[in-house]
């Protein structure tokens, strides 16, 4: 069944098109990855994907859902999450707070209910913590969990950030360049992390990233934009072939 | 009519100092991306300044207006290097508490030095007015106006035209970039301050000129009325700046011309309900372009 | 900044014994006070510095969740506190209860009316965030005290009097009091709990927290009902103190004052804003002399506590002479040498 559907999507700033007809189909379950030089606009399609921006054309659908022009809060309601290129933690709250408010809208006791601390808050405090560290414990992050999220090391936050968007339940997961700045070690932890992710937490995800070997080595299917527009689609190695993929890549 | 012309005469008078601090507000904010909180005591300073060369030194008159604008100038510059610089990469509201210290302290240090009784000038500059068809309009409402004029233009071309006005656009459009280019970011932020708190002093002197007074807090409503000129002309836009402190000040100078009397205690009300209403309606004013935020 | 892992490894083990050694503080202050009121052994001046300590109190920490969990700076905070100071002693002037039934509904009328405020202002304001809206509060705050000079039983700008005062100081303080550990258990619970993760997330990151989820206008308006409601009460205790109010109690002043209480006390701390609060109502009570240099010091105060922050110095040394960090190594010093022995 299809997850995910965008047609004809687009979007302009002023008079640049930053994004023109562009279509993408996902599978549920798939691990799928979105690829193109720098400035191509892979960004502003997560972008678009999450409601920070617009479109300006085109519709996006989630799960037969039409998701077009919803704000972010609504977008992740219907099941999207996602990580930045810059890592966008929360800083000055801990690891385990980080997680926790990531499970923000799994449990939905009033401000009342909090004020005056009813059995309900409890038990759903409770389950927030718990389901917090068990997250905390797949990423092996459960012994800085009460450390300041701005004292990981980089590697560390990627995961955290991963983490807390896993936390919101997503059906899709977008992960913006998630092998940025690791070596080539860390890339492969990460790239058995991602498959284990999806697997264990049954969900689809679209992965942009610059790693070839990365990519390659766990995506299905890939999708190039060059320029704002489609320029291939399809099955990995295939598409990695395209003489005018590897002209976009390596110029003329 | 006489008293509609005189009024209006009025409130462009009024209106051109707020456009000439509005401006000061206006670049600060484009370029260092802050809300200079002290800029309107800037122009306190200023005015204490022309008051203390004229009444006590009795220095010539042009240069008492030198050495006012040259103060107001090194004031801004010191200001930003000691309080603001070391912030470049704080969060906002440090910055933004830090700028509401500086006015505090410069509101405080003249408070001390001068105390809070408003200090009268001498009358120096003796224009006479000019009669037209039965108004009498002081000669210095032309030279207020005139001035305001003439300095919009000048700084328009100064930002077209010039190697440092075009680093100034540069870095106000993107800090990172403009660096990469090669533009010193310091040194543009310094010359956007002194350029702007010089502004300041100017808008002292016609300040001093017209209405003959100072006290500590001067600058203070002062400065926020210009800073909602500046809003509402759009922050960042040379002639906006220029038509949102005309109009506020036309605006400001009707409503207590015309409004009935108990109203007119509430007049400092209308500036700030005329903020609030131009912040959430427009906040990108009449001139001001909306902004792309970067995820 | 780093000092806050110790805080939090503190906060998430919470344990009995925590508790029971809050609890005994505030019983104990309590005791405190009221024995050497009671007894006679307390200055007059020192009676009523005890009730405005804790106004202000009330004041620096309902501001602090703003400024400090939020992440907005509000300069119209004095503006609440008189919606909450003028709703409440009007509702007290004007009507004819027993003076205990006028106390409490003045303090409903003012938490009320200061929480409509908070809530109108707030919903008016949802696409602003830094410097504009701290503009905007400034002339909200300044507007209220604008149209409190002009609408009628206020009593303009010669200010309202006849507001009854508390029976004694003793019963001034006990009621004051009482509404410190209210105000510190509401903004305890609120902060720890899922809203309270949400509202620190906004000020972190609001477009991660958008991104989770989070509904950032409704919060913003949830922290501004709250604070104003508190600021609110405050009002009241404030009027029912003086028994005479008028608008220049509440100038853009006062809110810079509360301000200075947040920033000292340390932003997102609210122990740290009970001690502020407690030192700038008493220290300038101590000084007199120094009075005239009080705005001044304040404004030094603003501008040194942010420029301290930002300098790298600081997290070193926070980091090796903070009390929390020095308290844990003598701890760790002791268990050794019990090990040992």
């Amino acid at each position: 069944m299809n997850l995910l559907e965008i047609k004809n999507l687009g979007i302009s700033f002023g008079g640049l098109r930053a994004v023109d007809d562009f279509n993408l189909t996902i599978r549920e379950g798939q691990l799928y990855g979105l690829i193109g030089p720098n400035g191509a606009g892979k960004t502003t399609v997560f972008n678009l994907l999450t409601g920070v921006y617009r479109p300006t054309t085109g519709k996006i659908f989630l799960k037969g859902q039409n998701i077009t022009g919803k704000s972010s809060i609504e977008i992740n309601k219907a099941g999207i999450a996602r990580t930045f290129q810059n890592i966008r933690l929360f800083k000055n709250m801990t690891v385990l707070e980080n997680v926790k408010v990531g499970l923000h809208n799994r449990e939905n006791y009033g401000v009342i209910s909090s004020l005056l601390k009813l059995p309900g808050y409890r038990a759903a405090e409770r389950r927030i913590e718990e389901r917090a560290m068990e997250l905390l414990q797949v990423f092996s992050l459960e012994e800085d969990a009460h450390h300041l999220a701005s004292n990981l090391p980089y590697g560390k936050q990627r995961k955290l950030e991963i983490a807390r968007a896993l936390a919101s339940a997503p059906t899709l997961l977008l992960l913006d360049e998630p092998a940025a700045g690791m070596n080539p070690q860390e890339t492969a932890e990460l790239m058995e992390m991602i498959r284990f992710v999806q697997k264990k937490f049954d969900v689809t995800i679209l992965l942009i990233e610059h790693d070839m070997k990365l990519v390659l080595g766990i995506c299905e299917e890939i999708t190039v934009l060059n320029f704002g527009c489609l320029l291939a689609q399809g099955e990995t190695a295939s598409v990695l072939k395209d003489p005018r993929v590897i002209k976009a890549y390596l110029g003329d | 009519m006489q008293v509609f012309i005189s009024t209006l005469i009025d409130g462009l008078n009024q209106g051109s100092v707020y456009a000439l601090i509005a401006l000061g507000y206006s670049m600060v904010y484009g370029i260092a991306k802050m809300l200079n909180f002290a800029h309107g005591d800037v122009i306190m300073v200023g005015a204490y300044a022309l008051f203390v060369s004229i009444t006590q030194l009795e220095l010539p008159i042009p240069v008492t207006f030198l050495l006012c604008v040259i103060i107001s100038a090194t004031l801004g510059f010191v200001v930003e290097k000691l309080a603001y610089k070391p912030l470049r990469k704080a969060t906002p509201i440090a910055v933004l508490i830090t700028a509401i210290g500086v006015s505090y302290l410069l509101q405080n240090i003249a408070l001390l030095v001068f105390g809070s009784r408003r200090k009268m000038f001498t009358p120096f500059l003796k224009l006479g007015s000019l009669k037209v068809g039965g108004i009498s309009i002081p000669m210095i409402s032309f030279v207020i106006i005139g001035t305001m004029l003439v300095i919009m233009i000048g700084l328009q071309l100064f930002i077209k035209k010039t190697k440092t006005g075009i680093a100034m656009l540069a870095v106000s459009e993107d800090k990172a970039a403009a660096q990469l280019m090669g533009i010193n970011i310091n040194r543009t932020i310094s010359i956007t301050f002194i350029i702007g708190s010089a502004l300041a002093g100017i808008a002292a002197i016609l300040y001093s000129a017209k209405y003959m007074t100072v006290d500590p807090y001067t600058g203070s409503l002062f400065g926020i009325k210009a800073f909602a000129a500046a809003v509402f002309g759009g922050i960042g836009s040379i002639p906006g700046a220029m038509i949102g402190g005309i109009l506020i000040g036309v605006f400001e100078a009707m409503t207590t011309g015309y409004l009935p009397g108990n109203l007119t205690q509430a007049s400092d009300g209308f500036a700030f309900a005329i903020l609030i209403i131009m912040l959430i309606l427009k906040p990108t004013g009449i001139f001001g372009t909306k902004r792309i935020e970067k995820v | 900044m780093k000092n806050d892992i110790v805080k939090s490894e503190k906060k998430s083990n919470i344990t009995g014994s925590s508790l029971l050694i809050r609890i005994l503080v505030v019983v104990g202050i309590y005791a405190l006070v009221s024995a050497l009121m009671l007894t006679g052994n307390m200055s007059r001046s020192w009676e009523s510095l005890s009730i405005r300590i804790c106004f202000n109190v009330i004041l620096a920490l309902s501001l602090n969740l703003v400024v400090g969990f939020l992440g907005e700076l509000s300069l119209g905070h004095a503006g609440f506190y008189a919606v909450g100071a003028y709703a409440g002693s009007m509702f007290a002037v004007y009507t004819d209860f027993p003076m205990f039934v006028r106390i409490i509904g003045a303090v409903l009328v003012g938490a009320l009316s200061a929480g409509i405020a908070g809530f109108l202002i707030s919903s008016s304001i949802l696409k602003l965030k830094g410097d504009y809206l701290a503009i905007v509060t400034l002339a909200f705050g300044e507007i209220i005290r604008s149209f409190v000079k002009i609408l009628p039983g206020t009593g303009g700008t010669a200010g309202l009097s006849g507001i009854p005062a508390f029976p004694s100081r003793y019963v001034g303080f006990t009621f004051a009091y009482a509404f410190v550990i209210l105000t510190l258990i509401i903004l305890k619970c609120f902060i720890n709990s899922r809203h309270g993760r949400a509202v620190t997330a906004i000020r972190d990151n609001v477009i991660s927290a958008e991104m989770l989820g989070i509904n950032i206008n409704r919060y913003k308006v949830t922290v501004f009902v709250i604070a104003s409601v508190l600021a609110g009460v405050a009002g009241v205790i404030f009027s029912f103190f003086k028994t005479m109010i008028e608008p220049n109690d509440f100038s853009y002043n006062l809110s810079i004052e509360i301000l200075v209480m947040v920033v000292i006390g340390g932003m997102g701390n609210l122990t740290g804003s009970i001690i502020a609060a407690g030192v700038i109502v008493v220290v300038p009570e101590l000084l007199r002399a120094l009075e005239d240099y009080r705005m001044l010091m304040y404004a030094i105060v603003l501008i040194a506590v942010m420029l301290i922050n930002e300098s790298p110095k600081k997290a070193q040394f926070i980091e090796r002479y903070s009390p929390k960090v020095l308290l844990k190594k003598l701890l760790r010093k002791g268990e050794k040498k019990s090990e040992s022995a």
